[in-house]
């Protein structure tokens, strides 16, 4: 199943909470291959599991049954430390609430996963630096988080999420906090991503966020529900949104 | 279209062209499959009607005879008629709507799918309203009118949700009977 192509696959991935009558599927036994370069958003009502997938699929949480698959390697059987290893340098997490060390300036969160994986301060700075350009936020590496909009915040975060290079970004309601401005920003970023090859996998209820992704997956109670390629034209081109070709 | 062209003149008399280089303006992406004879039919419509008077003026020696157009008084009243009216255009639910019930009740297609569908459609001109939406410089007006193109279909995808819901649950009583 986890051919070359694929950065992240399951398989009969299930997750449940609870036993007997009370027994919750969060997920239930889905298969999933997300090819490199592949931007994937899964959306579904609060409850259908889709948060669950996410954390499954970055090692967050250890599922009740089924195989995870990550860069070629199984890793649901990983051992605690070997499986932190690997989300260190592999995954690079993007949260609603933004997650970063408030006491740290924009620049030293985003050095920070790469000091953990073990790299040099010099190398840190070197790669934190590119990062924050990418984002357009060199001129605010010196700042606090609190001195910073949650546009700018969030566009630290996917700095953080991308410095040490990893096979997948995974992203949770990334613009749930944020306006509709400072949803472009952060969009206009992970566009930039997608051009660049990034692979992603985002979990949003926005449907003008998850419209961005090349592929789409409805879950509903655990399962997935649909799963359409986005890509293509409706065939009538802009100007058919507002009704100009008549 | 008729009444965006008066209130454009009611600025200034102007060519055609210069007309049309403000609706591109104002539309930005969304303006790019416009026909560019349209404004001409349009304006010859309004000066048929009374509406607009052309004259023809010298121009530029490489553009001869360009006509200026200006609102006549039936054009200035028009405008501000079109400016205080509160009309808005209706969305198509209806149709939609009886076509579910008409599918459903003929048993010549599945409702849900249907919803389905409509939706996967809705959703892509989302990504593609959104992705212009995203080339679009901040604070262009162009990206102001795509805003709405965007904020309209969520509309609709939110009401397809609940197509969606009521007719999942008809199936089911339909099994249950």
């Amino acid at each position: 199943m986890n051919g070359p192509a694929a950065v992240v696959g399951v398989r009969g991935l299930a997750k449940h909470h609870g036993q007997g009558q009370s027994l919750v599927r969060a997920v239930d036994a889905v298969d999933l291959e997300v090819p490199r370069g592949q931007m994937l958003a899964v959306m579904g009502p609060s409850g259908c599991g889709k948060s669950t997938l996410l954390h499954l699929l970055g090692g967050l949480e250890r599922p009740s049954g089924g195989e995870v698959w990550l860069g070629g390697r199984r890793v649901d059987t990983l051992s605690e430390r070997a499986l932190a290893r690997l989300r260190r340098r592999s995954v690079g997490f993007v949260f609603q609430a933004f997650h970063l060390v408030e006491e740290l300036s924009a620049a030293e969160n985003v050095e920070l996963p790469v000091l953990l994986a073990g790299g040099s301060r010099r190398e840190a700075r070197r790669r934190a630096g590119r990062l924050l350009e990418r984002v357009g936020l060199t001129g605010r590496a010196g700042h606090l988080p609190s001195q910073l909009s949650g546009g700018q915040r969030q566009r630290v975060a996917v700095a953080r999420a991308m410095v040490n290079d990893p096979l997948i970004v995974l992203a949770d309601e990334p613009t749930g906090n944020l306006d509709t401005a400072a949803t472009l920003e952060v969009l206009r970023i992970f566009e930039e991503l997608r051009t660049a090859g990034q692979t992603l996998v985002m979990v949003t209820h926005d449907e003008r966020v998850a419209a961005t992704a090349d592929r789409l997956i409805s879950m509903r109670d655990g399962m997935f529900a649909d799963d359409t390629y986005l890509a293509g034209s409706h065939g009538r081109g802009l100007g058919g949104l507002i009704g100009l070709d008549g | 279209m008729q009444d965006a062209v008066l209130a454009m003149l009611a600025k200034e008399p102007s060519h055609g062209y210069g007309l049309r280089a403000r609706l591109r303006r104002s539309l930005g992406p969304l303006g790019e499959s416009m026909n560019p004879g349209q404004i001409y039919v349009t304006l010859a419509r309004l000066e048929k009607a009374g509406l607009v008077v052309g004259e023809r003026t010298d121009g530029l020696p490489e553009r001869p005879e360009r006509k200026v157009y200006a609102l006549t008084a039936a054009g200035q009243q028009r405008v501000s008629a079109w400016l205080s009216e509160v009309s808005w255009p209706k969305p198509d639910l209806a149709e939609f709507h009886l076509k579910l019930a008409a599918a459903a009740a003929a048993r010549l297609a599945d409702p849900v799918e249907l919803v389905g569908a409509q939706r996967r459609e809705l959703l892509r001109r989302v990504r593609e309203a959104q992705r212009a939406a995203l080339a679009e410089p901040v604070g262009s007006p162009a990206g102001l009118l795509l805003e709405g193109v965007v904020l309209r279909l969520q509309a609709d995808l939110r009401w397809l949700e609940a197509c969606e819901r009521a007719w999942s649950s008809t199936d089911d009583e339909g099994e249950g009977a």
